[in-house]
């Protein structure tokens, strides 16, 4: 064997387009996060060397083995979640983490592909019989583990989840008529929502509607990365120019506030072009979805592509100023390896989808 | 329900996932409109946030200006040191802080009790000194334990110094850290933006009364800092330009023998250069350390201060007043020559008392003077000349005579805060006075008043700016301090005006009659003990003020409580023919004039004319005299 076969053996799960998006990304966020905090590029290209390997391995998973797997995932997921609401540990205020002995894990980024995986799953057993039963059914397998991270608290990532299986009982096919009930119910329930909130959650809502009433305080993340934004202008201040990033008057600025640094050094240009690869790789995503042989793997392959979607949606519209602050980093920019490792898991589960169209035919 | 078939199926998926791209090109258009919005359209004002956001203007300290005295004499200088400091706001639980730099650096029990104080009158963002005049070592050891005190720092700053200590105390004052009366009178001038960054402001003396001069102008530095308000680099600045140097018209040598001359005793001098009105010397004794109130005074030596019966806080020269007694002859004498009510042979006859309206007024020797002249009463200081003489005047002839040499109103010395004393008259004790009976003038109240006694009440200066008037032939200067003012940085001299503010309309004759008695009093009268072998001729006269009256009973010295004694009072000028120097002198308590003012005054003309140092301060004489 050459080692170009070698090599052949190697990149044959790995779907080109899908895989040039993300490199193009990979190289942005590089570019990004050396000027944000530049002694993190080293850890920052590490995390990306194992989120490629993780990647690689998932695409070689086959989607009838992932079917086997989505039930167990989702149950461990499930009770690790509990295991965390009653022996997790405690830090910032929140308990987010299991202490495992030999390490810690966070079982909440588990549920964000364990959800669209079990609930696939779901629909695709039900595949021939798809009424209200099964949607409710659904809606209580997804609402159970977003309920546990909500409470932990951890808003953020509870969005996501939600997301992810929303956007797979969407797919599935719930009567428009329904999802019409559940935005009436939404608003309705909008008052009771807001007083479940606890006070910070509360006091982000009422930030995002008049940031400079507390400017050194609660609304101080928030202006000073709306000024950061707004000063880059059309060209940015360029590379390592910018001086809300520069002089740390954006806080967080290499992980969920990065944005803000891209935008501040490179302006609308750079934002856009950050638009534009987002939307090649959502867009790529959806024709794999699109000609995807099973219902699993045809949602699946949607929720994955929309949560790459929710993810940047809800970063974006936080750190400009038009959504909530929640934890949520921007995908495949911000620093850090643990939500990375995920996002390639998603797309190295793509990547498997697409090559396994044909087979499932066959 | 319906069985699908997987055609069917799969384009319902595609409509859906359709859809799903539809609303995510939808969010993206919304989040590029938000960009747009902010970066294009709104762009300039976040440009200017930025800006402001990273931009600080941090002002540079100017050095204070200097005082100086005649000959170039440094009395109030500058010198840099390092400083332990604490920002309140940012150091948490303070004594907690407190007790662990006290581990690190020497903090003694006064720098707490001082610092507790400066905190309850600053604002919680300044930062205040714990500890100052850091030795390096010291400095050396809190720098590698720095991490362990968030929101303390050390800080190099100027310190104002006076190398002569208690020497000048009153002339200089002393500068203070600024608080709410001087933020008003910073307002007043509109000089906020020079005092941006100046932590100290004249309290008293010179320091307040020069202190727009002194400060100088504040520079500024564009600094670009980061969101801990850290400075990165420098952009730009401008420099600050030094306070203006103050010279004094004061002898720092002279102001020393004066002090030194006065020994434990309390009182006040001042001497004048006739011919510019220029002040030579200001004493007030006690003096105090201004040294103390640079870094900040601790309550206990300000409790001390304030709580001393001897008021070493107080600028007696300005803002003690006290009857002149006999050294108010000489201008009686004067005035009545002047309006024709004597001339110098005219005699009266003094049995050692004068009676009038059932009153009898005594003279201090014991059966009388005798026959007395003009000359011989301010020479031998005869009481009965004066309360004949005051009887004859009138009140309002002797209050308007006395208003031309200044008495009872400010001098206009360029010091805050001078008090006006009383020159008594009709007028004034229509004004003073609440009920009727008291508003009328008595015609026995005027017997006193040329003695000295009665309702007069001066201050030191006053007196020395009448006595400096009348060896200057009536010429009368307003007596200042500062000779001139040097602009640092152009070295432009503004010179301090000495043209004089009037003349007196006298006649040269009897300008020269009572010069001629006061150089008698120090060559044959009551001063001649004092003045004996002077190798220049002076003129003067001795006083002794009431403080407590004793009706009817004979005064004797051991008898009253000491700070019930007599105040002691000389007036002088020398050389008589050429005054070089006039000065007035008063000794709390101290008795007799002759006694205990004319020894000082003997030791200060000495100095300033023949150089001679005193070898120990003026005696006090014991003995007991009966002149005045």
């Amino acid at each position: 064997m050459t080692v170009r076969d070698l090599w052949q053996r190697l990149i044959a799960p790995i779907d080109p387009p899908l895989m040039t998006m993300a490199a193009l990304l990979l190289g942005y966020a590089l570019l990004v996060v050396s000027s944000a905090s530049f002694e993190r590029v080293g850890a920052q290209i590490i995390n990306m060397l194992v989120a490629l390997v993780v990647m690689r391995l998932a695409a070689q998973v086959p989607p009838q083995r992932l079917m086997y797997f989505a039930l167990p995932i989702f149950v461990g997921g499930l009770l690790l979640l509990v295991a965390v609401a009653l022996f997790g540990d405690v830090s910032k205020g929140a308990r987010r983490w299991l202490n495992l002995g030999f390490m810690r894990i966070q079982p909440s980024e588990i549920m964000k592909i364990a959800m669209p995986l079990m609930l696939a799953w779901y629909f695709q057993r039900h595949e021939t019989f798809l009424r209200l039963r099964e949607y409710v059914v659904a809606a209580i397998l997804l609402l159970a583990p977003v309920a546990l991270i909500a409470r932990q608290p951890d808003l953020g990532t509870a969005i996501l989840v939600l997301a992810a299986g929303f956007w797979v009982i969407f797919l599935a096919g719930l009567p428009w008529k329904v999802l019409a009930g559940l935005a009436l119910g939404a608003v309705a329930a909008a008052p009771l929502a807001w007083s479940m909130m606890r006070d910070y959650q509360r006091n982000r809502i009422l930030t995002l509607l008049d940031p400079e009433a507390d400017p050194l305080g609660k609304g101080f993340h928030i202006i000073q990365s709306t000024i950061a934004i707004g000063s880059g202008g059309i060209l940015g201040k360029g590379w390592g120019q910018g001086t809300q990033a520069q002089l740390e008057f954006i806080p967080e600025r290499h992980t969920d506030f990065i944005f803000a640094v891209l935008s501040e050094e490179f302006g609308l240009i750079g934002n856009t072009l950050l638009l534009i690869l987002y939307a090649m790789l959502i867009g790529r995503g959806m024709m794999i979805a699109a000609n995807a042989p099973t219902l699993f793997t045809r949602l699946l392959a949607g929720s994955i592509t929309l949560i790459f979607f929710t993810y940047a949606f809800v970063n974006m519209g936080m750190v400009s100023g038009l959504l909530p602050v929640v934890g949520v980093p921007l995908p495949f920019v911000s620093y850090g390896g643990t939500s990375l490792t995920t996002l390639f898991v998603g797309i190295g589960i793509l990547m498997s989808i697409h090559k396994h169209r044909m087979l499932v035919q066959k | 329900m319906d069985f699908k078939n997987p055609e069917q199926e799969i384009e319902r998926f595609q409509w859906r996932l359709t859809v799903a791209g539809g609303a995510v090109l939808c969010a993206f258009f919304i989040l590029f409109a938000r960009f747009f919005w902010l970066q294009v359209i709104q762009h300039d004002y976040y440009r200017t946030r930025a800006e402001d956001n990273r931009i600080s203007l941090v002002p540079i300290l100017p050095n204070r200006g200097l005082i100086l005295d005649r000959n170039g004499v440094v009395m109030a200088r500058n010198y840099s040191a390092y400083t332990l400091e604490i920002t309140p706001s940012r150091a948490g639980d303070l004594e907690k802080a407190i007790d662990g730099l006290a581990q690190v650096i020497d903090i003694q029990p006064k720098d707490r009790k001082r610092f507790k104080k400066m905190l309850e009158e600053s604002k919680n963002f300044e930062s205040l000194p714990i500890r100052t005049r850091l030795t390096d070592e010291e400095v050396a050891k809190f720098i590698a334990h720095r991490y362990r005190f968030p929101g303390v720092d050390i800080k190099a700053r100027l310190f104002r110094q006076y190398p002569y200590i208690e020497s000048g105390s009153h002339l200089l004052g002393y500068i203070g850290r600024i608080n709410d009366r001087d933020l008003e009178r910073i307002e007043e001038k509109d000089a906020e933006t020079n005092y941006r960054g100046t932590e100290h402001f004249g309290k008293t003396g010179l320091e307040l009364k020069y202190e727009f001069d002194l400060h100088g102008q504040t520079g500024f530095e564009k600094v670009e800092i980061d969101a801990g308000g850290r400075a990165v680099r420098v952009l730009s600045s401008i420099p600050p330009v030094s306070g203006n140097n103050l010279t004094l018209t004061v002898d720092a040598k002279l102001q020393a023998v004066a002090e030194q001359a006065f020994g434990e005793r309390r009182g006040a001098l001042v001497a004048i250069e006739p011919a510019t009105g220029g002040i030579l010397a200001l004493v007030s004794m006690p003096g105090y350390d201004p040294n103390m109130f640079v870094d900040g005074i601790d309550p206990q030596n300000w409790d001390a201060l304030n709580t001393s019966l001897d008021k070493p806080m107080v600028n007696r020269a300005l803002n003690g007043t006290y009857p002149p007694g006999s050294t108010f002859k000489p201008y009686m004498a004067l005035g009545a020559l002047e309006i024709g009510k004597r001339t110098p042979q005219q005699t009266i006859f003094d049995p050692g008392s004068y009676s009038f309206g059932g009153h009898v007024f005594r003279d201090d020797k014991k059966g009388g003077h005798g026959t007395v002249d003009m000359y011989k009463s301010i020479v031998q200081s005869c009481d009965t000349y004066y309360y004949m003489l005051s009887n004859d005047m009138g009140i309002d002839n002797i209050a308007n005579f006395m208003r031309q040499f200044g008495f009872g109103q400010k001098t206009g010395v360029d010091l805050e805060d001078e008090s006006v004393g009383v020159l008594p008259s009709q007028e004034w004790k229509r004004k003073h006075f609440k009920k009727a009976e008291q508003q009328r003038w008595f015609a026995g109240e005027t017997i006193s008043i040329g003695i000295g006694q009665g309702y007069n009440s001066y201050t030191p200066i006053q007196l020395a700016q009448a006595i400096a008037t009348l060896a200057n032939d009536g010429v009368m200067f307003r007596p200042h301090i500062v000779k001139f003012i040097t602009d640092t940085r152009t070295g432009t001299v503004i010179p301090i005006e000495t043209v004089p503010i009037k003349t007196i309309p006298l006649k040269p004759q009897n300008i020269q009659t009572i010069k001629q008695a006061m150089i008698g009093v120090n060559q044959e009268g009551t001063g001649a003990r004092a003045f004996a072998g002077a190798e220049y001729i002076s003129a003067g006269k001795t006083g002794t003020a009431q403080v407590y009256s004793l009706k009817g009973e004979k005064y004797t010295e051991g008898h009253v409580n000491e700070r019930m004694r007599d105040h002691a009072l000389f007036i002088a000028f020398a050389p008589a023919e050429q005054p070089k120097i006039a000065l007035a002198i008063l000794v709390e308590n101290g008795g007799f004039g002759a006694a205990a003012a004319a020894p000082i005054a003997r030791q200060v003309l000495d100095y300033y004319l023949l150089g001679k140092q005193p070898k120990a301060p003026a005696p006090a004489a014991a003995d007991e005299g009966e002149e005045d």
